[in-house]
């Protein structure tokens, strides 16, 4: 076991840790009071290829492995949560292609979801179908060489600038994925306000009212939608989601040391207050392991482990957790201050909570994982009932 | 193919009360097959078996034994070495 980034690793690191404080840090407060995501931003992002970073460069992509795909993630969240859902989204949509894409929806679309000139969103949610995906009601139907789709799609990240949703919707029951195009007839838009965190994720409803796209349009096969396409996405946006949080948490840590050593009470600055201290600590403590747990994933998704998938759980799980965490310490140690806009951490604190609920609530991410310890635990009591009977 | 059968049993008894899957048991009529599994065993078939399964091969029945993977698996593996052949030929 070497657990230690590669130099090329490393060297990413560096080039997106610069990224984020020259371009990302300055304009995510106006991102936040905006609600959206600053278009210099978004183009700089683009001039650097982030939004290929996940796909081949045969198309135009970084090709970047999944651990530097962490740690890009985990920079982007540190700088500005809004942003590492772009990423995260687009990121989605566009691996999806690339894995069940026919040779003409990848060469359509990869290349300009590479470089950034289409934007891609990811429709599985509904007003009825949040946790509970299986029960999405948006319709299609094959009418001679084309589906018809209804329906409405809600909380869709960066719907209001994606040139392309990814819609999941059944068809004869089956559930199917289908790429629709934004200027499609029978699409509308609905840009939604007022989000508690991550102010900047551009989140709209999508409508579909009649709206036909031709049958090539399906991606993969009826039927495989939810289980083969869906989940996969998901697997990835939750990856990129716990390594934010990391970013995101080490953001808090930094404002909270930087903050205990400024501020002065009773004659004396705050860290050396041993309560103060101990939330440092704590902080320190769980960034750490939940980068480690982030890591390990990026390894395991490299490697095409299986087991990726629940260590993936288990990282989202943990790192979002103990962000709503961290967050809340962050906030407690600025005091007065961290309850305005002024300083950083309170937009922090609204940003954490958005991630114990987006690709899996956290009670979604206990219960299975739950049910996969009993899995396994029921393997191991059958080896030892084994071994006690030979 | 027995040393296929080994891998493959061996995954799936990580899943399966039953200790011994029969060659020709349909693992989808065993009742413990959610999303989940259905992931991990497409993830466990390419990285095992060094393919890549599309979306023509994303038939249930490919899967529901351990002989249809087989088969697949065999099926696959002919049609890269014929590709290989004419691209090298």
């Amino acid at each position: 076991m070497k657990i230690e980034l590669t130099e090329a690793q490393e060297n990413w690191q560096n080039e997106f840790s610069a990224f984020v404080d020259n371009e990302m840090v300055p304009l995510a407060d106006l991102n936040d009071s905006e609600e959206r995501i600053h278009p210099d931003m978004l183009r700089k992002m683009a001039e650097a290829g982030y939004l290929g970073s996940m796909l081949p460069k045969k198309y135009g992509g970084m090709e970047l492995d999944n651990v530097t795909l962490g740690i890009l993630n985990e920079e982007a969240g540190r700088g500005c949560s809004s942003a590492r859902s772009l990423l995260t989204v687009h990121g989605m949509v566009s691996l999806a292609i690339l894995r069940w894409g026919t040779e003409q929806q990848r060469s359509d679309w990869l290349p300009k979801l590479a470089t950034g000139s289409a934007l891609a969103a990811f429709g599985l949610t509904e007003p009825n179908a949040g946790s509970d995906a299986k029960s999405i009601e948006t319709t299609a139907e094959l009418d001679g060489d084309e589906y018809v789709l209804n329906g409405r799609k809600k909380w869709i990240t960066i719907a209001q600038i994606a040139d392309l949703f990814l819609i999941f919707a059944k068809c004869d029951g089956q559930p199917a994925a289908f790429l629709v195009e934004r200027e499609r007839l029978g699409v509308t838009v609905l840009p939604m306000s007022g989000l508690l965190g991550a102010r900047g994720s551009m989140i709209a409803e999508v409508v579909l009212s009649d709206c036909r796209i031709p049958q090539e349009n399906l991606l993969g096969k009826l039927g495989m939608g939810l289980t083969h396409i869906a989940l996969p996405c998901l697997d990835y946006g939750r990856y990129t989601i716990a390594c934010g949080c990391v970013g995101l948490a080490q953001a808090c840590l930094e404002a909270s040391v930087e903050y205990g050593s400024t501020r002065v009470q009773f004659g004396r600055p705050l860290r050396d207050n041993q309560l103060i201290q101990k939330m440092i600590a704590e902080m320190a403590v769980q960034v750490k392991a939940a980068r480690m747990l982030c890591y390990k994933v990026g390894y395991l998704r490299d490697s095409g482990d299986p087991d990726s998938i629940m260590e993936t759980w288990t990282a989202k799980y943990f790192a979002s957790t103990m962000l709503t965490k961290i967050t809340n310490d962050a906030v407690q140690i600025h005091g007065a201050n961290g309850c305005h806009s002024g300083y950083p951490v309170e937009r922090y604190f609204r940003d954490a909570k958005i991630n114990e609920i987006i690709e899996g609530t956290s009670q979604m991410h206990e219960m299975l994982i739950a049910e996969q310890q009993f899995v396994t635990n029921r393997r191991a009591g059958r080896t030892m009932a084994q071994t006690a009977n030979s | 193919m027995e040393e296929m059968k080994v891998k493959i049993k061996k995954f799936l008894s990580r899943f399966f009360r039953k200790h011994e899957l029969g060659d020709d048991e349909d693992i989808f009529a065993l009742g413990f097959v959610n999303s989940l599994f259905a992931m991990q065993l497409v993830m466990f078939l390419e990285k095992e078996f060094a393919l890549t399964i599309d979306s023509r091969d994303m038939d249930l029945d490919n899967f529901r034994t351990i002989n249809r993977m087989v088969s697949l698996i065999q099926e696959k593996a002919a049609v890269d070495q014929q590709s290989s052949q004419v691209s090298g030929g």
